[in-house]
């Protein structure tokens, strides 16, 4: 049993080792903008610590350097945020065989990446006991490397001073894109990613990333009216 | 100190929408429509944020292949659709950038 747990912790890790390998560059930005923006040492590590939510973090570092105001900043990081709840509902079916103790670190690690392993395995296998162990084994590896990463960014900013301006968040977008196209199966799932290119190249200007709520709710909302219609028309 | 009364905030403002829907798991129950709704997430929010990072350059919508965000993500994306393997697609990804920006 403790033999199986194991190699579930280790394919979770292994199964999010290419999103790991996107994210590193990520991490390593992350701490050369926060040593820009003149964040303490402690404090750039310990948002990468307690936060741990690279998006929130960029933006709220890019805030800070251009001095935005505290409460302007956490709203920011709401907004951002709130993707993570679709995320969590998302995983409520399989939670809710787990004790309420290990929801709270499981909830804390959950990112993009690991969400996208772990429901791309529940999808295939629905069944798996202990999926939790794959889920621990998939984050824990990225914590670690997002720490890291981090604390390696943070080194060479102090060294190489140009290396926010290289364009290393291309590295997040390929990353996203690898999760996206293998899920395009349907045309309501291509309708969804049409929507949502189109409705955020128009919302661009909409302050603090409104646009990008807006954007994903309108391209969920018509993704799910066509898929609704769809399956109506298959049940007559 | 402010800083990490900023990281104490962001912190909460994370944990929260991460945490409430699992914990409330088996108490509350969640429609099949909205389960159903609920694939099409991670499609519509990470389609959001590729765009507006990819398609805008210097503020303004650039359409064209000098545009390298936008042309190393097509190339990604070709490469997702027929290996359907993450690693292929970063590697595609980041070399499309690469060789683009070295040639420039």
């Amino acid at each position: 049993m403790s033999n199986t747990r194991t190699q579930l912790f280790f394919l979770g890790a292994r199964d999010t080792l290419p999103l790991i390998i996107a994210a590193m560059p990520f991490g390593i930005v992350y701490g050369a903008m926060a040593e820009n923006a003149g964040l303490s040492l402690a404090a750039i590590l310990g948002m990468s610590a307690f936060v741990f939510a690279g998006s929130a973090q960029f933006i709220a570092v890019t805030l800070l350097a251009s001095s935005a105001a505290l409460p302007v900043i956490l709203l920011t990081v709401f907004i951002v945020n709130a993707r993570h709840v679709l995320y969590s509902a998302n995983l409520m079916r399989w939670a809710s065989r787990l004790p309420q103790w290990l929801r709270i670190p499981l909830a804390f690690w959950l990112t993009d990446e690991t969400f996208a392993v772990v429901s791309n395995r529940l999808t295939r296998e629905p069944g798996t006991p202990g999926l939790h162990w794959y889920y621990l084994g998939s984050d824990l590896f990225m914590y670690g490397n997002w720490l890291a990463c981090t604390w390696i960014g943070l080194t060479l900013s102090r060294r190489v001073p140009d290396l926010t301006h290289w364009g290393l968040d291309v590295a997040m977008i390929v990353a996203f894109v690898g999760i996206v196209v293998p899920v395009l199966k349907d045309r309501a799932h291509w309708l969804c990613a049409a929507v949502a290119v189109g409705c955020s190249v128009l919302t661009h200007q909409w302050p603090h990333q409104t646009g990008l709520l807006f954007s994903s709710l309108a391209a969920i909302a018509a993704g799910g009216l066509l898929d609704r219609r769809r399956s109506e028309q298959v049940d007559e | 100190m402010n800083d990490w009364m900023l990281i104490g905030g962001m912190a909460l403002l994370t944990f929260m929408p991460r945490y409430l829907p699992l914990g409330l798991a088996g108490r509350v129950h969640i429609a099949p429509w909205l389960q159903r709704a609920l694939t099409f997430v991670p499609v519509a929010v990470l389609t959001a944020i590729v765009a507006q990072t990819a398609l805008y350059r210097h503020g303004a919508l650039d359409l064209t292949w000098h545009n390298h965000r936008a042309t190393a993500a097509l190339c990604a994306a070709v490469a997702a659709h027929f290996s359907k393997s993450m690693f292929v697609t970063v590697i595609v990804g980041l070399a499309t950038f690469a060789l683009l920006g070295f040639l420039a």
